[in-house]
């Protein structure tokens, strides 16, 4: 009876709920009649009270949100000291800096994230931190097509190099290979006959340190990307993005647009993917520990193989000693980043401030703004959300932010094509990046390499990689004349 | 003298010591002095201090270099101690400088050279085979440049055959860019003195045996080699001391960007410098870092596990700026015009906030440096399941975060703006919106 008598209070409670928030729209339209004013928002202030207004620039990647107390503001610094933090192999005298690898891409978070800005590649040397291939095969046993079909693995690893090709290895150990990128130019003439020089990758693969790979292999190269404004990221709301979703085009518009739905390693379920190149990750936290455990080979929490992401077929490397051992207490594992010290990342990771944008009341970057609507470039790069009402924390709620994506994948073409999938990302989609901040590439990184390989050295460059379902934009941008294209980069670069 | 005084602040003063029992004892010349409270007095004095613990720490680095000749003439276990002895005693001057660091752009530029850390100690001489073989970020992680005098990396042949003042901060200091790549400063003299610490967050320094800079009886190999690389980098570290002190005399270049900022701008520095190095800094990365992980590589001073001394001097040197005040190593005073009187001025009961901030700070410290000298060095003290340990270094967070906020607060009542406090990074940059 009782019973009862609640499920329909329950009931009762959801019709008043949901009669409140269509009343609470329909208040909202009546504002947005008369008050017009009333949701003008500052596009200065891109990540709204998440933006910082320092003036160097060079830095401009790793400040703290202003909103921060006291306390959590010195939890950042704590947390940045970790992103800097240089891991160790295990066994060494400090057991909280130890178990580095066995296989490694990079030493510390900040190798790869420089500045927390875009990744940048050392042509010269033979493997890139920055940059580095994800492996995978396509599925081929029935085990493989139930594992993919449950939505618990984006890819099937490499059966010998696992997720990644890590190219670096502990002391007597041996790296997976190295990786190196050279270039062929590709000419694209824009309408006023000026020619630019494109750069088509080609990755060679040496040194394979654990024999051949898989004859049917499929590699994705994937460059850091920045770091700033995640915590905005993840608190859009999910209502939000599947609004924007349409994947089958129903409104002819020539853009589809579909969330990826990937595996929540916490939640235990299958939520729509936000971070990576292609959306594999559902959280921030996520995020951070997968690469964490791939790119460095730390276990927490999440992800507490110690051997990283070395695979059974690499014995020598799984038996390595690994830094989950307490000296002091024999028998007692530990993992190499305790929950204290990846909830620190975690606040971290969440809490970069957006740099303010810049120059946006001269009239070159109105323009400019005006050409990026009409080329259509916002329909993928969707310009403004207000964040959900509800967030961990109070501060990431209702924040009218510039982000420039609808973390949407689309696809875009073959020319940029990896021909691998990644959950229900197919080889020709990709996630839209953010643009915001994008303006301050160069300062902060050092140099210039945009898309998720790094290939395109300008922002004219990377919008003439663009294809598929942006092929019409990048047309109209091609169609441009010298002046008004200046307008268009202008404003990406006060982003 | 320089400038004559409103009526009201110095109504405030008399009625501020009428409740200050402070007044009594090391502030009972403060009410007659408050003529020569001026902004640009308060400045004056902050170089006078810089000046006298620069040279302080230039005439206990000499000490320091003499008990080095001493001990390299003969090297006894008990001569390489008056040499530690020597360093640490060296260390109590230069860390009360610090506070310098933060905010003055010529301090910060130097600094590197001095007291650069953490350093790839496997780049100068031997290590123990966990320090490892490589690292993707330092080619010179293992350079070993005690053992080679031709060492090839990536390709380059670094000629190392004499381990010069030059070489080493020309040459190999930070060499390939790389920060950790650290040949210079009293972190280099420190690992050459005691050695690598591997006995983690037990008790324990580094334990180098007297013999590795013996000629008859070397061990740890290329003994010449080491006593060469030790008086290079204590001569150097003179030369760079000397640099500094005389950076604060007239016509220095310290002096002459601090003077050339201006009243607002000059205590602003001032300000800035006391905020960060107590709060991003030393509450932040040296200490709650190595607190939350417990970490002890993420001690300042792990060789000699003298990092208690280091943090207390630190905070130190906060509080004699503040005070206006500094008593060198051989107990003579420097005093005068100090902020905390300029405070008093404005608001007395701010003052009377701050000193009770920098005096719990200071309590906070030496119970810290108590444990230590009873063996519980801050390595121990940070080491899991030392519950104990953990909150007295607990409390010397709190204690430096409760600081930075009052000093936040004497920020506004001088008027000079929002200066936002912070760690190392980007501290001489002025604040300043975009549009």
């Amino acid at each position: 009876m009782f019973f009862l008598a609640f499920s329909h209070l329950k009931q009762f409670l959801f019709l008043v709920l949901l009669m409140s928030y269509k009343f609470q729209n329909f208040l909202l339209i009546i504002m947005l009649v008369f008050c017009p004013s009333a949701v003008t928002s500052n596009e200065v202030l891109v990540g709204g009270s998440h933006t910082h207004q320092k003036s160097e620039k060079r830095l401009g990647f790793q400040h703290e949100s202003p909103v921060l107390s006291y306390e959590e503001k010195l939890d950042f610094k704590v947390g940045q000291a970790i992103f800097e933090k240089i891991w160790v192999f295990a066994p060494s005298s400090t057991t909280a800096s130890d178990g580095l690898g066995p296989l490694y891409n990079a030493r510390s978070c900040s190798r790869c994230h420089k500045g927390n800005g875009r990744g940048i590649i050392e042509i010269e040397k033979s493997s890139s931190p920055s940059l580095f291939l994800r492996l995978s095969i396509p599925p081929t046993t029935k085990r493989h097509h139930q594992q993919l079909t449950s939505g618990k693995i984006g890819f099937i690893p490499e059966p010998t190099y696992g997720n990644q090709l890590q190219t670096f290895a502990y002391p007597g150990g041996r790296a997976e290979g190295t990786l190196k990128v050279k270039y062929t130019e590709i000419s694209v003439e824009l309408s006023d006959k000026e020619e630019i020089k494109l750069q088509q990758p080609f990755y060679t693969i040496s040194d394979l340190g654990y024999g051949s790979l898989d004859k049917s292999f499929m590699f994705s190269p994937r460059i850091a990307p920045q770091m700033i404004g995640l915590g905005l990221l993840e608190a859009i709301d999910e209502l939000d993005l599947l609004a924007l979703a349409d994947p089958d085009d129903l409104n002819k518009d020539g853009i589809s647009g579909k969330v990826n739905i990937v595996w929540n390693e916490v939640a235990n379920n299958n939520s729509i993917g936000r971070f990576g190149w292609k959306a594999g990750s559902p959280t921030l936290e996520q995020q951070n520990n997968a690469a964490l455990n791939g790119d460095i080979g730390i276990s927490s929490w999440m992800f507490s193989d110690h051997a990283g992401d070395c695979t059974q077929m690499q014995s020598a490397c799984q038996q390595q000693t690994h830094g989950n051992k307490r000296r002091d207490k024999p028998g007692v594992n530990m993992l190499e980043a305790p929950k204290t010290m990846t909830d620190l990342l975690l606040h971290y990771t969440r809490f970069i401030a957006l740099p303010a944008a810049r120059n946006t009341k001269e009239t070159k970057r109105q323009k400019g703004q005006k050409i990026f609507k009409q080329a259509g470039c916002q329909k993928c790069h969707h310009a403004k959300f207000i964040t959900a009402k509800n967030t961990e924390h109070d501060s990431l709620a209702s924040q009218t932010i510039w982000p420039y994506t609808d973390l949407l994948l689309h696809d875009m073409g073959k020319g940029l094509a990896d021909n691998r999938q990644e959950f229900l990302a197919n080889g020709q989609e990709w996630r839209t990046p953010p643009l915001w901040g994008i303006g301050l590439t160069k300062l902060v990184s050092g140099d210039e390499f945009y898309l998720h390989d790094g290939r395109a050295r300008t922002l004219l460059e990377a919008i003439l990689w663009h294809g598929g379902e942006a092929e019409s934009s990048k047309q109209e941008v091609i169609n441009l004349n010298n002046a008004q294209r200046q307008q268009l980069i202008y404003f990406l670069e006060s982003l | 003298m320089r400038l004559s005084l409103p009526l009201k602040p110095l109504v405030g003063i008399s009625l501020a010591c009428t409740f200050l029992s402070a007044c009594n004892s090391i502030y009972s010349s403060g009410a007659s002095n408050t003529a020569d409270i001026s902004n640009s007095s308060v400045i004056d004095n902050y170089i006078h201090i810089a000046e006298a613990s620069y040279q302080d720490s230039l005439v206990t680095a000499k000490a320091l270099d003499t008990t080095i000749d001493v001990f390299l003439q003969s090297p006894t276990e008990e001569n390489l101690n008056l040499s530690k002895q020597a360093w640490v005693s060296a260390r109590a001057p230069y860390q009360q400088t610090e506070v310098y660091r933060f905010g003055n752009a010529a301090v910060d530029a130097w600094e590197g050279k001095v007291n650069a850390w953490p350093l790839d100690e496997g780049l100068i001489d031997y290590v123990a085979t966990a320090y490892g073989t490589e690292s993707d970020e330092n080619p010179f992680y293992n350079a070993n440049i005690i053992a080679n005098t031709n060492p090839t990396i990536g390709g380059e042949t670094v000629d190392a055959s004499n381990i010069s003042k030059s070489f080493l901060s020309d040459t190999l200091h930070e060499i390939d860019e790389v920060e950790s790549n650290v040949a210079t400063g009293y972190h280099v003299i420190e690992f050459l003195l005691w050695g690598q610490d591997l006995n983690g967050t037990n008790s324990g320094a580094g334990s180098r045996p007297a013999t590795d800079y013996s000629l008859s009886n070397c061990t740890g190999g290329n003994c010449e080699r080491r006593r060469e690389y030790l008086k290079s980098a204590t001569a150097l570290l003179i030369d760079d001391l000397q640099d500094m002190r005389n950076s604060w005399k007239i016509e220095g270049e310290a002096r002459k960007d601090l003077l050339a900022k201006g009243e607002k701008g000059g205590l602003t520095t001032i300000l800035t410098g006391m905020g960060s190095l107590a709060y991003g800094e030393l509450a932040g990365e040296r200490i709650k870092l190595g607190l939350m992980l417990h970490d002890p590589e993420e001690e300042h001073d792990c060789f000699s596990d003298n990092t208690h001394w280091s943090h207390f001097y630190d905070a130190k040197g906060i509080k004699n700026i503040y005070l206006g005040e500094y008593i060198n190593s051989s107990n003579v005073l420097t005093q005068g015009a100090n902020l905390s009187r300029l405070i008093r001025l404005a608001k007395p009961k701010l003052d009377e906030e701050m000193r009770t901030k920098l005096a719990s700070t200071e309590s906070a410290m030496q119970k810290m440096v108590d444990q230590a000298l009873k063996g519980n060095t801050f390595d121990v003290l940070i080491g899991e399941g030392n519950t104990e340990g953990n909150q007295i270094i607990k409390d010397i967070v709190d204690a430096l975060v409760d600081q930075a906020k009052t000093t936040e607060k004497l920020i506004n009542v001088l008027g000079l703006g929002n200066i936002e406090l912070e760690g190392s990074d980007s501290l001489d940059k002025p604040k300043s919106v975009f549009e």
